[in-house]
């Protein structure tokens, strides 16, 4: 058996509240249901989970999917070894059997044959078939299931099977309101409030070119590492625009406007 | 279609007919120009363009001013309205009779060039107007005779107009004739090599005028800042001053849009660019924050005193938000000498306001005036308690100038030295006067007319949908009927035109439909079991293992046939709004859309995806009309070209009974995938609906709802507006087409994204 405590969040995250969700994600988890967390790219899925998982006392596993990932690398498999073959859980498994918070990041990103394998997992079976090693596992009474998705893909190939979906709870994330996301900012990084509230506008300023050239504003992540980088001593200006503008676009004529917002902001 | 390659249709041979001209070349290009003519203009601007080129193929002037004409034209209309299709034969006419027709040709082959560089009505009229003055300026009579010769440098300078006005502004333009004019007007050889651009002092004097910064190059840039730090997706439309090169430029905004000179030199040094931001920056910051005021009772002294507080404000507000521009704002902004405030003799009174503005924005102005002092403090206080408002600037600007008024001040000798803020709009949009009067009583007319139109005849009975009523969070049951019917047809050629307009497009786009297009097999690599063995894999585990490390399992492959099940249903907003031209193109959106949706159907066609299209429009809830355009297993054929072609728009935009309609039959698709496309010029509305958010919240909920059928809604908007709602509706599954012109290239790169 794993050693659950390993999978512990040891010390407490920092994430602030937006709403109500840490009271919603709390009855969701008191009735085992499913969670998907929606939203954009960078605006604290996986931070939340993580907090919760931190607020709950209870393992975290984590899965970033991919394209290639296929499901023996969720269930696990047999593996060569000097003396034949060895089974080996994978991450999903582990989850399962030790009654973990298991979280699958960016689960579009995943081949469909690979997501139907969570769906027993996720109905009132609560079950995982290991069909290779003749197994059927029973979840314990602790496991959760949580996916992320980002819808702002735009791909339609790329949208999750409607039977996928409809096995969840779901929550809406969004970049949070200016005051807000500013207080983010400056209780991550400790930089002064008001240079946070500027990196804000300047995100804000990007969101609004959204469809008009850019396919995504500029996320709080990149905002905090904008901020980082200024706590850290990289001057203001210089850090905005190799945290925040460089990374999103190409585009000539968008650099140049949001290099200019940081002007305008920073003055 | 190669069969007869001489016969015409029956079509074109009409229009043959009313050009009424026998020349050999011109029959030889008739057909190509009358199609790109039938696919760019409206049928009014068609007429104008026959017409017109009638009456140049019978000047007398031979078959190459009608040959050209007859290519170029469309295109400048395109550019510049249909209005041009008329001014061009007019100026071609005027040339003729003023013995200088050997200008036409070079005249008519440049003017689609000079459209490109001078894109709005109002500045492709001003250049024509400058061609006829330096014509009427080159055109010499000789002395006690009565023959005239023709200007020396006209055809030489009209061939060289595409490269002069992609260096300078039409300013700049005019300027260089004027020099040309001085210098040479006597030497028909010289005037020749000067107007060619060949000798020196011609090149220098151009190069001279090739300063600052042009609006055509930074277009984008500006439209993005306005945009993207303002939330402001107002047009910007440049002007010209030609004609008036003694005030400065002036921006100002009205209905038609923001408008900014079409150059901005740079000052000291501070950039064209930046001018352009500042002024755009202010303009913003009025649309934000200024209302309107009542000035009947105003003198003009009273009303400059309110606009330099009410500027001051939103120039405030700006720099607190945007502290980098409070450098850019001073820089621009005059410092007053207070001195000029001792001489009795002049007129004073715009020193004192360029004064009191100075010393309400810079804390580092200094001046001994103990009343401008005084009013820039009250002006601090009230901006100390948040945004303040119009009104409150208007009381303190009265009071200014009730204080500040000298008898001096009346007198005609005025100091404007140093006065004017440079960055600052003219400030038309905050007056209001009640004498003149918008009458009302006409707004609500046309109401009535609509109801007559209710008596034709329904195909089909119609099906109900619910509507969702957000202000109770319920459904209004049977709320919406929906008549769906066929969509008239008519001829398929005006499809097939459009759709050879774009054949470079669709070469290029064949290829990379190529690419997606499902092949029979596709390879799946990295199986753990699989129907082959993948022997790159295999050996790289191999030696992994060997290596004593641990080998990745995945060493098979297994096949998948046919990637691709998709059906795709596109709903076309038919209402009335898209019969509005587009800003700076002959076309309609109406028409736009049409070779949007041709190219769409071409490209879906191609990859075999079922596809239907639709059309609707509402004239309230119980009368939503669906047309069926295609069905999804309808080939992509002349009756389909035909509906297409044929399509009109009118009434309004009941967005969720369509979109629930057209999920109807998508829901019956097989297809594992099921994208509903809807492409549309506004916001939901219908007449019977008076709160704007009711249709909305409707549209939202049918997304909903679609999204619960497994159906992917997916939203093209052509308004540039659309931000206040669409993400409403459509969460994040939309684009916003800011160009529409680019819409016939944009849909289907969309449609390809959307489903690679
Ligand atoms: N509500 C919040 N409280 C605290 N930190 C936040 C919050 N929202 C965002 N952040 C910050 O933003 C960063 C990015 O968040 P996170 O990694 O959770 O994004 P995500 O939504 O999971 O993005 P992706 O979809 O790209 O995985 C975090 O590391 C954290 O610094
Ligand atoms: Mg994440």
């Amino acid at each position: 058996m794993e050693n659950k405590e390993q999978y512990k969040v040891r010390s407490e995250p920092f994430y602030q509240a937006q709403g109500d969700e840490v009271a919603l994600y709390e009855a969701a988890y008191n009735a085992r249901l499913p969670v998907m967390v929606k939203g954009p790219t960078g605006c604290g899925k996986s931070r939340f989970i993580e907090y919760m998982a931190w607020k709950l006392n209870k393992p975290l596993i984590t899965v970033a999917c991919n394209e290639d990932m296929t499901a023996s690398d969720l269930v696990g498999r047999y593996l060569l070894d000097a003396n034949g073959t060895r089974w080996l859980d994978g991450p999903l498994t582990i989850a399962a059997r030790i009654g973990a918070i298991c979280y699958l990041d960016e689960i579009v990103e995943a081949r469909q044959d690979t997501t139907v394998v969570i769906h027993p997992l996720t109905d009132h079976r609560r079950t995982l078939p290991l069909d290779k090693k003749g197994e059927l596992i029973e979840a314990h009474p602790d496991f959760q299931l949580v996916i992320s998705y980002n819808p702002g893909y735009q791909s339609l190939m790329k949208d999750l099977k409607q039977s996928t979906k409809q096995r969840f709870t779901g929550f809406d994330f969004d970049y949070p309101d200016a005051a807000l996301e500013s207080e983010i900012l400056a209780k991550e990084t400790g930089l002064a409030i008001e240079v946070c509230g500027k990196l804000v506008q300047i995100g804000q300023a990007a969101r609004n070119l959204k469809g008009h050239g850019l396919d995504e504003g500029i996320s709080t992540r990149l905002l905090v590492y904008a901020a980082t980088l200024i706590k850290n001593g990289v001057e203001t200006k210089a850090a905005c625009r190799m945290a925040m503008v460089r990374p999103i676009t190409d585009d000539a004529d968008i650099r140049d406007t949001l290099d200019h917002a940081i002007d305008a902001a920073f003055g | 279609m190669a069969v007869e390659a001489t016969a015409r249709s029956e079509e074109l041979e009409g229009y043959w007919q009313r050009l009424g001209c026998r020349f050999a070349l011109v029959d030889a290009v008739f057909d190509e120009c009358m199609k790109e003519a039938l696919t760019s203009l409206s049928p009014a601007g068609l007429d104008a363009y026959l017409d017109n080129a009638r009456f140049i193929g019978k000047m007398g002037r031979g078959a190459e001013p009608l040959l050209v004409y007859l290519e170029d034209a469309p295109r400048v209309a395109v550019l510049v309205g249909e209005q041009s299709l008329t001014d061009l034969r007019e100026f071609a006419y005027y040339m003729s009779t003023h013995t200088n027709f050997k200008a036409i040709v070079p005249f008519l082959q440049t003017c689609a060039a000079a459209a490109e560089c001078l894109p709005t009505q109002e500045l492709f009229k001003q250049y024509v107007e400058l061609v006829r003055d330096m014509m009427d300026r080159t055109t010499g009579s000789v002395h006690g005779h009565h023959t005239t010769f023709a200007s020396p440098g006209l055809p030489e300078m009209l061939k060289q107009v595409p490269s002069i006005l992609s260096l300078v502004p039409l300013g700049g333009f005019k300027n260089w004739i004027d020099y040309g004019i001085r210098y040479y007007n006597d030497h028909p050889e010289r005037q020749i090599e000067y107007f060619s651009l060949q000798s020196a002092d011609s090149k220098a004097v151009l190069q001279r005028e090739r300063h600052g910064t042009l609006f055509i190059d930074n277009e984008r840039k500006l439209d993005l800042y306005l945009r993207g730090l303002w939330q402001d997706p107002e047009q910007l439309v440049p002007y010209s001053q030609v004609f008036d090169s003694l005030t400065k430029p002036t921006p100002y905004y009205d209905d038609d849009g923001i408008r900014v000179p079409d150059v901005f030199d740079d000052l000291g040094d501070i950039r064209g660019i930046e001018r352009y931001r500042a002024a755009l920056a202010h303009m913003a910051a009025h649309r934000r924050w200024s209302t309107k005021m009542v000035v009947d009772n105003w003198s003009p002294f009273q009303r400059l005193g309110v606009e330099v507080f009410e500027d001051c404000r939103v120039d405030f507000l700006t720099m607190q938000r945007f502290p980098g521009l409070r450098r850019l704002f001073l820089a621009l902004h005059p410092i007053p000498d207070e001195r000029l405030l001792d001489n009795p003799e002049a007129s004073a009174i715009r020193v004192k306001l360029a004064m009191v503005s100075r010393a309400m924005l810079d804390p580092d102005y200094e001046y001994k005036n103990t009343d401008i002092r005084e009013f820039a403090n009250r002006f601090h206080e009230a901006m100390a308690a948040g945004e303040s408002s119009s009104p409150e600037m208007s009381r303190l600007g009265l009071s200014f100038i009730a204080r500040m008024r000298r008898q001096s001040d009346l007198s005609p000798n005025v100091y404007f030295q140093d006065t004017e803020v440079d960055y600052r709009d003219d400030n038309r949009h905050l007056w209001i006067y009640l004498e003149k009067g918008d009458d009302e009583d006409t707004l609500f007319e046309h109401l009535d007319i609509k109801k007559k139109e209710e008596e034709e005849l329904h195909a089909l009975p119609p099906r109900h949908y619910d509507e969702w009523d957000y202000s109770n969070q319920s459904y209004r049951p049977d709320w919406a009927s929906v008549y769906e019917m066929k969509h008239p047809g008519g001829s398929p050629a005006k499809v097939d035109a459009l759709l050879e307009k774009h054949a470079g497009l669709a070469k290029r786009m064949k290829r990379i439909l190529d690419l997606i297009k499902p092949q029979d097999k596709v390879r799946i690599r990295y199986q753990e079991e699989g129907s082959e063995l993948d022997l790159d894999i295999a050996i790289r585990s191999l030696i992994d293992y060997k290596a004593g490390s641990q080998p990745d399992p995945r060493i098979n492959m297994s096949h998948r046939t046919d990637g691709r099940n998709i059906a795709v249903s596109l709903v076309l907003d038919l209402s009335e709004s898209l019969n509005e031209k587009v800003q700076g193109s002959g076309q309609t959106i109406l028409e736009l859309s049409q070779e949007a949706v041709s190219l769409l159907a071409w490209s879906v066609e191609h990859l075999g995806d079922p596809f239907a299209i639709s059309g609707f429009h509402s004239n309230t809830r119980h009368d939503v009309r669906y047309y069926h355009i295609k069905g999804y297993n309808e080939p992509w054929d002349d009756s389909v070209k035909g509906r297409i072609g044929a399509m009109q728009a009118a009434w309004s935009t009941r967005m969720g009974a369509a979109m629930r309609h057209a999920g109807h039959y998508l829901k019956a698709q097989p297809a594992d995938k099921k994208l509903l496309l809807i492409l549309t010029d506004g916001e939901p509305a219908d007449i019977d609906t008076r709160d704007p958010q009711s249709l909305i919240q409707d549209a939202r909920q049918a997304v909903k709802e679609l999204d619960r059928d497994g159906i992917y809604t997916y939203c093209i908007n052509l308004d540039p507006k659309a931000d206040e709602y669409v993400s409403d509706i459509f969460g994040r599954q939309y684009t916003i087409v800011d160009k529409i012109e680019q819409l016939p290239v944009k849909l289907p790169e969309l449609f390809i994204a959307l489903t690679k």
